[in-house]
C-alpha cells in the first residue's frame, strides 16, 4: 500500500522516548512544591489560655484528629513550631510572653487567632485584656466562636492551608519579621487604638469614660 | 436563724467601744471593728478559748460608689472544729491613707490574700512581709482596678496599655531563683524534703 500509517511509522521513536523516561522525576513549580510541603506539615505551637484550649484539645484528640492535616506533632517549643494557635483570651500580663514566643518561632511561620477573645477581646472589654492579639502579633486566620467548635478550628486550619498554597517564594516581604519598633509596638499606635475600639453592645457601655 | 454569733457579745465585753455595729445577713454575722484595734481583735478571735477562729477563709475588700462611705476590708473567719463562721469588717476612711495592720503573723494564708487586696484596692497592710502586686504586673501604673472610681477600660489609651504591657519584662520581677523550689529546699517541710531527696520526678540529686 502506498499509504503509510503515521502511528506505525513513528512507533520506533515513541518507544525510544518512553524507554529513556525515568519514573524518578516529575516537573512542577517550586512554589507549588514548597507550599504543598509546608501546608501539610504544620507543627502547631498551642498557646491555650482559656476555654478555647479545651476545644483545641478536642480538635487534637482522636475524634477530630488534626493529625489528618499533618499537625499531630504538637510543638511545645516555639523553635520547632510553624503555626501559633492562640486559643483563649490574652491578658496584658501575657502580652510580652506571646510576643516572645512569636519572636522565637523561625520563619516561615503563621498564626491562628482562635475564638472571640483572642480575635477581639470578646466580652472582656476591660482594663486587663488585650483587645485582639493582632495588636501584639500578626494574625493569619481568625476563627470566630465562643469557643469555636472543633469543626470551626479545622475550617480555620484549612483556610490557612489555602493561604499557604497561594504564597510565593518570590514575595520577599512575606517572610520579613514584623518586630516591635521604637514605639514599643509593632503597629502604629493609632492602628492599635483603632483595632481596640469597642464594638457591638459594648459601645453602650457608659462607665468606661 | 438570725441571732448574731455569740462571738459578737464576747468581742464587745473584751474590746468595748472598739467594736462597731453588727448585723446578720444570710445567716452570716457581720461585725465592724475599729481599724486601730483590728489586729488585737483578730488575734483574740483566733486564740481565745471558746472562739478559736483558726482558719482565715478569705480577706477581701468592698468599695462603695458613695465617696463618703468608707472602704471596708473584710475578714471571713471560720473555726474548723466548732464549725462556726464570723465576718469581721474594718472600715477605712477614703480621705485618709488606706492602712490596716497585716494579719500574716496570725494566719500565713493571709499573705497572698492581702497582696490581692493591695493590688486591686490599694490598701496598705502594715507589717506584711512582701507587699507587692500579685495579679497585675509589677510595673502596672494605672492604679487600683477594683476601686469604684477606676474606669472599666482603665485610664490609658489601648495603644499606651499595649505598649506598657509589651515593655514589661517578667524576668526582671519573677526571677528563676524565685520560681525555683531548689533554693527553698531548706524551708520545705520534712516529708517534702525527704521525697525530693529521693529524686522523685527527677528533681534534685
Amino acid at each position: 500500500m502506498g499509504l503509510s500509517n503515521p502511528a506505525t511509522e513513528n512507533r520506533a521513536d515513541e518507544t525510544t522516548t518512553v524507554s529513556t523516561m525515568s519514573p524518578n522525576w516529575v516537573t512542577s513549580r517550586l512554589d507549588f512544591l514548597t507550599n504543598w510541603a509546608r501546608a501539610n506539615s504544620l507543627w502547631p505551637m498551642p498557646f491555650g489560655t482559656a476555654c478555647c484550649a479545651i476545644e483545641y484539645m478536642a480538635t487534637a484528640a482522636s475524634r477530630f484528629d488534626i493529625a489528618r492535616f499533618g499537625m499531630e506533632r504538637q510543638s511545645f517549643s516555639p523553635r520547632q513550631a510553624d503555626v501559633l494557635i492562640c486559643a483563649g483570651r490574652l491578658p496584658f500580663k501575657l502580652a510580652p510572653v506571646i510576643r516572645r514566643i512569636w519572636d522565637q518561632m523561625p520563619q516561615p511561620k503563621w498564626s491562628i487567632s482562635m475564638g472571640a477573645c483572642a480575635s477581639t477581646g470578646g466580652i472582656f472589654d476591660n482594663y486587663s485584656m488585650v483587645q485582639g492579639i493582632d495588636t501584639i502579633i500578626p494574625v493569619d486566620v481568625y476563627v470566630p466562636g465562643c469557643p469555636p467548635r472543633p469543626e470551626g478550628l479545622m475550617y480555620g486550619i484549612l483556610l490557612l492551608h489555602k493561604k499557604i498554597r497561594g504564597e510565593t517564594i518570590a514575595d520577599e516581604g512575606l517572610r520579613v519579621e514584623k518586630l516591635v519598633g521604637p514605639s514599643g509596638l509593632y503597629l502604629p499606635p493609632e492602628r492599635v487604638d483603632e483595632l481596640s475600639e469597642p464594638f457591638g453592645n459594648s459601645v453602650q457601655q457608659t462607665r468606661s469614660s | 436563724m438570725s441571732t448574731p454569733s455569740p462571738a459578737v457579745a464576747a468581742l464587745r465585753s473584751e474590746f468595748g467601744s472598739a467594736i462597731g455595729r453588727h448585723f446578720v445577713s444570710s445567716d452570716q454575722t457581720v461585725v465592724f471593728v475599729d481599724r486601730d484595734r483590728s489586729h488585737d481583735a483578730l488575734a483574740w478571735l483566733k486564740d481565745a478559748p471558746g472562739q478559736e477562729f483558726n482558719y482565715l477563709t478569705d480577706v477581701t475588700a468592698v468599695d462603695y460608689r458613695d465617696p463618703e462611705r468608707s472602704l471596708e476590708v473584710v475578714y471571713q473567719l471560720r473555726s474548723l472544729h466548732r464549725k462556726a463562721d464570723l465576718r469581721v469588717k474594718v472600715g477605712l476612711d477614703k480621705r485618709e491613707p488606706l492602712e490596716v495592720r497585716s494579719v500574716v503573723d496570725l494566719w500565713r494564708g493571709a499573705d497572698w490574700l492581702e497582696r490581692e487586696v493591695y493590688d486591686m484596692f490599694g490598701v496598705t497592710f502594715v507589717g506584711h512581709p512582701d507587699l507587692r502586686r500579685i495579679l497585675m504586673w509589677e510595673t502596672y501604673a494605672e492604679g487600683y482596678p477594683l476601686r469604684k472610681d477606676f474606669p472599666l477600660r482603665g485610664h490609658f489609651s489601648r495603644a499606651e496599655q499595649t505598649r506598657q504591657a509589651l515593655a514589661a519584662n517578667p524576668e526582671a520581677h519573677y526571677s528563676l531563683e524565685e520560681l525555683s523550689i531548689a533554693d527553698a529546699y531548706g524551708e520545705l517541710p520534712k516529708d517534702m524534703q525527704e521525697r525530693l531527696s529521693r529524686g522523685e520526678r527527677g528533681f534534685l540529686k
